[in-house]
């Protein structure tokens, strides 16, 4: 288990501290982003924007028109909703090297409730063209993002949660923008998540082996370019898919699974995610369990859609 | 920075005179562009680029260049048209604005056009872009200079009053904003469809230093961006009093050449009056 915000704010101190170019802006939260640390060591490259995010997306498309590799660091819903256009405009029409960074995604914004609720984050940053989103897996994972994505050239999106979650990956691991991961194999199902749903579908995996069930887990960090290979070859070999995310079921990682399988591999499907709500305060098992995304929710909808493939005769 | 004599106001009124045309030429043919807001900012324009800007036409991407960010980016035509000019491209190249393929976006693309230095035309985005600019040159301890045009109607926008008061707090005194107040928008005058005024007074409450200047006199419009670049410790704005379809009697102060096409008959007439 390790803090997800912690493993950020420690990264990008670390990768500061290597490339001389990379600069951090902030919307007075970074004390919760953990974006202090690169602050108190680069007071220089750390630009604080005051509550303005519309402004702060401009000014990082201006520093990278003229080489500064900068990071924009908020909560999730401040930084993809309020400044959409000039995401879209000033940094992706522009194919200008930013790189925006949304803590605190889904249901997991430490009790904030719906104001702070980003649930939309991934469908807006997905629709808008040249973007790549990426929603890592666990703290591991989330650490090697910020050094791969700082080496690649264009606009990309990653979120983040704030608190602990159980690790996905060890040190061995090594993230590449595009690449599927298969973090357990099996046979009957394929559960494809990304984020920190991750870790809950592994649970749910296990439980399911108890069960006579064998679920393979697909972790599909980049939600944008999707890696439609490990798609397709998880419906050939399973004949069946659940998604799992921390964002509404429009628009992320479940439309873009099922905009694969309806035109390449047609199979049973359901969607773990948020329905269409906004939530509540509370914390982030309650929610889990109200919002009908816990690890016994994701189970179900395994053995739903393995009823459905039942029906279809494979 | 002394006066201008007058072979050299004569020798920009031709450079103006010619990017008017143009303006009017590109709109004619493609039918589409914005005549009356490139009209009001074209004597600007001819200011920085003959005048102030430290460019080399030969080399786009000179890292120490001066930047100019057109916000307004409806005003493109006199942007492309002042760029050929002053020689980065063929002045023949026009010919393609608004066409299928064409680099020349109605509004501009800086991946497509070489001397763009900011994709615009989505307003009230160009001044933070700018402000990125000065940043970068402050961290790099460079001396360019960052310009950054913007329209009347587009400080209507919230996101400028963000970078308005960013550039202050910032103390970004490499970068100066020009603002082309003609008064109208496309709906009617601005102080009918949102009243901007008292222009001075915001900015200076923002932290700016205000200049004015008659954004037609090539001596006010040159002396105020010099007097800009000694101010230090924040940021400057020269508010340039303008016409929108300067030179053009029928389309000044007439918001609809905010983004009519001419006629053929209104296009031959525009042409001699602005030749004449």
């Amino acid at each position: 288990m390790t803090a997800i915000r912690e493993a950020f704010g420690k990264s990008l101190l670390e990768l500061g501290k290597r490339n001389k170019d990379i600069v951090v802006l902030d919307a007075d939260l970074a004390s919760s982003t953990k974006v202090t640390y690169f602050a108190e060591e680069f007071p220089d490259r750390f630009f604080q924007c005051g509550i303005a995010e519309q402004n702060m997306i401009g000014v990082a498309a201006g520093l990278a028109s003229c080489g500064k590799v900068p990071f924009v660091t908020s909560f999730a819903v401040f930084v993809t909703k309020r400044p959409a256009d000039q995401i879209s405009i000033s940094v992706a029409y522009s194919g200008l090297n930013v790189k925006i960074i949304g803590a605190y995604t889904g249901l997991f914004n430490g009790g904030n409730g719906a104001t702070h609720m980003a649930v939309e984050d991934m469908a807006i940053m997905r629709a808008i063209p040249g973007i790549v989103v990426i929603d890592p897996a666990d703290a591991t994972e989330l650490s090697q993002t910020v050094e791969v994505v700082a080496e690649y050239y264009g606009p990309v999106y990653v979120r983040e949660t704030r608190d602990e979650w159980p690790d996905v990956f060890d040190s061995s691991y090594r993230f590449k923008i595009g690449r599927a991961t298969v973090v357990r194999e099996g046979k009957d199902i394929t559960i494809i998540s990304c984020g920190v749903m991750t870790s809950q579908a592994l649970i749910a995996a296990d439980k399911l082996e108890k069960e006579g069930i064998s679920s393979r887990v697909v972790s599909m960090s980049t939600v944008k370019p999707i890696d439609k290979q490990a798609i397709i070859k998880s419906a050939m070999e399973t004949q069946a898919i659940v998604t799992c995310e921390n964002h509404n079921i429009y628009g992320g990682l479940g439309s873009a699974v099922a905009e694969v399988l309806v035109e390449e591999a047609p199979v049973p499907m359901l969607r773990i995610g948020i329905k269409d709500v906004l939530s509540e305060c509370a914390t982030n098992n309650e929610l889990l369990e109200k919002y009908e995304m816990s690890t016994a929710h994701i189970m179900k909808a395994v053995k739903k859609v393995l009823a459905k493939k039942e029906q279809h005769g494979v | 920075m002394k006066k201008l004599d007058e072979n050299e106001i004569m020798r920009l009124e031709d450079i103006a005179r010619e990017v008017r045309c143009s303006i009017l030429t590109m709109v004619r043919e493609a039918g589409v562009g914005h005549i009356g807001g490139s009209l009001s900012v074209t004597d600007i324009l001819v200011a920085l680029y003959f005048k102030i800007l430290k460019i080399d036409p030969k080399e786009p991407e000179w890292p120490d260049r001066d930047r100019l960010v057109m916000s307004k980016g409806h005003g493109a035509t006199a942007l492309y048209s002042i760029l050929a000019e002053r020689g980065f491209f063929p002045k023949k190249e026009l010919k393609t604005f608004g066409t299928l393929n064409s680099n020349f976006q109605v509004h501009p693309d800086k991946n497509k056009v070489p001397g763009i230095e900011a994709s615009t035309g989505a307003l009230g985005q160009g001044l933070s872009i700018g402000l990125g600019m000065a940043l970068a040159a402050r961290l790099d301890r460079k001396d360019y200079y960052t310009f950054v045009i913007l329209g009347d109607g587009e400080i209507q926008e919230g996101q400028i009053w963000e970078a308005a008061m960013f550039a202050s707090h910032y103390g970004l005194d490499n970068l100066t904003a020009i603002l082309d107040y003609n008064n109208v928008q496309l709906m009617g005058n601005v102080s009918e469809i949102m009243e901007i005024a008292p222009v001075a007074e915001k900015w200076s409450a923002f932290g700016w230093e205000v200049l004015e200047a008659d954004g037609h006199d090539f001596n006010q419009i040159v002396k105020n961006l010099g007097k800009a670049k000694e101010i230090k410790g924040k940021p400057t704005i020269i508010i340039a009093n303008t016409t929108k379809g300067k030179g053009v009697s029928f389309m000044q102060n007439n918001c609809k050449w905010h983004g009519n096409v001419p006629t053929q008959d209104q296009y031959n007439e525009a042409i001699c009056e602005i030749r004449k």
